[in-house]
């Protein structure tokens, strides 16, 4: 896809219609490809105590979201998951949801 | 060999002013009586826990940036453990990431302003560049404890 390195398997692609397996109708699925929004952003400090910018990586179980949803890169996500984990020792962030 | 550390201590609900005046001074007596020195302090006030700890549901934040070596910080988390006020605490070294970061910073300035004098451009963003509703400044919001984030 134009070059360009697209995470998440095929799920970023349009479905291949050679398969024949999917949707019903052949039409080929569009998605957004989705990039990493540190990248994008170029935020390059991923700090724990920003929780408005971590609390969108985290959905309502309050477990971290992965790359292939979210679609950040693994540097980043790697960054993330550091500053997730350490605002949940100073419960800025939860472990679980009840 | 002085590094750079950050110290984040939770502070019971129950505390008073004075008490968690009396932590901070805690603090920066150990800190003074080993060389070290605090670069800032910032008190976020009184937050909401996003779970309990113990029966507490809410706590306050003080933030202290400490310049000292490793032994200090053994010392200081030694004496937060003993306290009863305290319900968290987190030391985090950040000096090499402050590093980091400022060396990818540097680089992506530099790497725009040699491009855009390429282009025949001035070499620093001009205001009200760029894409629309993109803000001209870095946003510095950033550290904003004040709102109500946690779900």
């Amino acid at each position: 896809m134009n070059g360009k390195k697209s995470f998440g398997g095929g799920r970023s692609k349009p479905a291949a219609g050679a398969q024949g397996k999917g949707g019903e109708q052949r039409r080929p699925m569009f998605r957004r490809r989705k990039v990493c929004k540190f990248c994008a952003d170029k935020i390059d400090d991923i700090n724990y105590k920003d929780v408005k910018l971590l609390m969108p990586f985290v959905p309502e179980r309050a477990k971290i979201l992965p790359r292939r949803i979210s679609g950040t890169c693994a540097k980043h996500q790697r960054k993330l998951r550091t500053a997730l984990m350490r605002a949940r020792q100073l419960a800025l962030i939860p472990y679980t949801a009840e | 060999m002085t590094r750079k550390y950050e110290l984040v201590y939770v502070v019971s609900p129950e505390a008073s002013d004075d008490q968690v005046a009396d932590l901070h001074s805690q603090v920066e007596a150990i800190v003074q009586r080993m060389n070290g020195a605090i670069e800032k302090t910032e008190n976020w006030g009184r937050r909401r826990l996003a779970y309990e700890i113990g029966r507490h549901k809410e706590g306050t934040y003080v933030l202290e940036l400490i310049n000292g070596t490793g032994e200090l910080m053994k010392e200081i988390e030694r004496r937060l453990k003993v306290s009863d006020l305290i319900i968290r605490q987190l030391t985090v070294r950040v000096d090499e990431e402050q590093g980091k970061i400022e060396r990818t910073r540097s680089r992506r300035t530099e790497i725009s302003r040699r491009r855009r004098i390429a282009r025949g451009l001035p070499p620093d963003r001009q205001p009200g560049e760029g894409q629309r509703g993109e803000p001209d400044e870095d946003r510095d919001d950033r550290f904003d404890m004040g709102v109500e984030d946690i779900r």
